[in-house]
């Protein structure tokens, strides 16, 4: 019994060990601050190179994924299962011809490509992978992914305004409208959990989801839902994939771009969508913590189960107009949001932390708020009383056939 | 010059370049971009002072909020979107005017002011002092600035209201 949990101790302290090994293996040869910074610099490279990795795996998921629901096989040509599709896909984007168009505004066409890319990257540095496995523990953490995510904004809308062509302005403006009304409800969502915690940093949100022995989505279901709608739409994912609408504005702001300059934007997309789905992860399924398997192990399960639901979703959603995309913003998320936040805010003062109590006491009062906005949003008096009568049609003349 | 000194004139070079930029560019979305830059240089003036928070504000607040709606708003204005769109107008000379005397007050404050250096430490837990003092001590002006926001959100809906054509 003692060894089997010292193997599992081991497998889950793993990556842990690794780095230590590595820092005191630098600190024979090198001076003290050489070594931080080769380490900070190690970090960082590790995480730049998963998220460039992870795309390889996630766009065969997906598409494999979006096959099946679409009932066709997916990509099966190249590879065993068609697995290494996204290899060829690479090899294709990277030869393709590299075009500016000749009216766009070159240098920031050629900006606009790199800077949504950034922001990206950068949230995934205070997300906690495993136990002990998070680059930098921010004390204000959650604060800190909600102002680096406000920066993509600014890249999708130089691609659409340099590209100088109207679709991709059309685009652009879709985008800032969509992120400026959803980003309220995501962070109002997630400020229910925060009060929870007392802490705005993503290792506190974690632990204290294993004080409570129970993930915050127990605790508050609403807030899950609100966050995880709300992100889809600021990561531009369908249903809320308004900016790229391939029937209305053929794709948006990345119409002009090409080859390498595209494969960005993709990125950048694919790395957003993973990183909410690691967020909700963090703040609302209890992160890394699980019984068996390794923190890590956890950690990306849940990830990407998470991730399968957003696919799930883009299967089966067809997208939405302007004027609903705003109204549900408006309308829908950002009361229901609000009323979260304030019946949080009063019940966690009137019930013990960290007890069963208080767990049911925060999930009865979810299903309350739920149960009003049903009725509120949904009246059974004004439901359509009108019956559908059949009317036997007269039979259709048959044509003779000469 | 330490690594933070050598940090610091990096940023306050850049931050002062893209603010002399905001005002001479001939494309008024370049101006924009070159604030959007400015602002971000200041939130990283807050890293160095070891104010996370602010920093985060910062960029959550001038860079992800308001200069997108300037951004916004420049993409809305039809003639500021051809390069024809002029940057100055006849009243230049009385902007002019008012920049200089505003430059100088600062100016003075800046010279004549002493500074005091704080000997404590930066507080380890910010977020939550700031909170405590925030709902404590500054309660009134926190509230008085939360009416004035909910006015301003009033105000903006009624505006912004359609007159609905009267229902028979």
């Amino acid at each position: 019994m003692q060894s089997i949990q010292g193997i599992l101790e081991f497998i889950d302290q793993i990556f842990v060990n690794l780095s230590f090994w590595f820092s005191s293996l630098l600190a024979n040869y090198l001076p003290e601050w050489a070594v931080t910074f080769i380490m900070m610099f190690a970090t960082v490279l590790v995480l730049i190179v998963f998220g460039l990795a992870s795309i390889i795996w996630i766009n065969i998921f997906e598409r494999k994924i979006l096959g099946r629901i679409q009932d066709r096989y997916g990509p099966n040509r190249f590879g065993p299962w068609g697995l290494l599709q996204c290899v060829a896909d690479m090899v294709k984007l990277l030869t393709k011809e590299d075009i500016t168009p000749s009216r766009a505004d070159r240098l920031i066409f050629n900006l606009a490509a790199v800077v949504p890319i950034v922001p990206t990257f950068m949230i995934l540095a205070v997300l906690p992978f495993g136990r002990g496995m998070v680059a930098t523990d921010l004390s204000i953490g959650f604060l800190y992914i909600v102002a680096v995510g406000s920066l993509g904004t600014i890249g999708i809308f130089m691609a659409g305004w340099s590209s100088n062509n109207k679709y991709s302005i059309l685009g652009g403006m879709r985008t800032v409208a969509q992120m400026v009304s959803y980003e309220i409800p995501m962070v109002l969502s997630v400020v229910g959990v925060i009060l929870l915690v007392g802490s705005l940093s993503m290792v506190s949100i974690v632990e204290a989801q294993g004080q409570w022995r129970l993930p915050f989505i127990v605790l508050q279901p609403l807030a899950f839902v609100l966050y995880f709608t709300a992100a889809i739409a600021e990561v531009n994912r369908s249903p809320f994939d308004l900016p790229e609408g391939e029937s209305e504005i053929v794709a948006g702001y990345h119409i002009e771009y090409s080859g390498i300059k595209f494969a960005m934007f993709l990125l950048a997309e694919y790395v957003n969508a993973f990183s909410i789905c690691a967020i909700a992860t963090t703040v609302f399924l209890g992160g890394w913590q699980g019984p068996i398997l390794p923190s890590w192990a956890w950690f990306f399960l849940k990830a990407y189960a998470l991730y399968f639901l957003l696919i799930w979703l883009r299967g089966t959603l067809p997208r939405l107009r302007v004027d609903q995309l705003m109204n549900f913003a408006w309308k829908t998320l950002v009361p229901l949001a609000l009323a979260n936040l304030m019946v949080t805010a009063l019940v966690a003062k009137l019930v013990p932390q960290h007890s069963l109590v208080g767990a049911i006491a925060l999930l009865a009062a979810n299903l309350v708020i739920i149960v009003c906005i049903v009725i509120v949003k949904y009246p059974r008096w004004k439901q359509d009383k009108r019956e559908v009568v059949l009317v036997s049609r007269p039979p259709t003349p048959q044509m003779e056939s000469s | 010059m330490t690594l933070i000194q050598v940090v610091f004139v990096i940023l306050a070079v850049a931050a002062i370049g893209s603010a002399v930029g905001v005002v001479t560019s001939k494309n008024i979305f370049y101006s924009a971009l070159l604030l959007v830059a400015c602002l971000f240089m200041v939130a990283g003036f807050y890293v160095l002072l070891e104010a996370p928070f602010l920093a985060a504000v910062q960029v959550l607040v001038y860079v992800g909020a308001i200069a997108v709606l300037i951004i916004f708003a420049v993409m809305l204005t039809e003639s500021m979107m051809s390069k024809k769109a002029r940057a100055r107008n006849d009243q230049w000379w009385v902007a002019l005017v008012v920049a200089i005397c505003l430059a100088a007050v600062l100016l003075y404050v800046v010279v004549t002011a002493t500074w005091q250096v704080s000997p404590a430490a930066p507080p380890t837990d910010a977020i939550a002092a700031l909170g405590k003092a925030l709902m404590s001590t500054y309660v009134l002006p926190f509230e008085v600035a939360s009416v004035l926001l909910l006015m301003a959100l009033v105000g903006s809906i009624i505006i912004a209201r359609e007159e609905k054509p009267e229902e028979e």
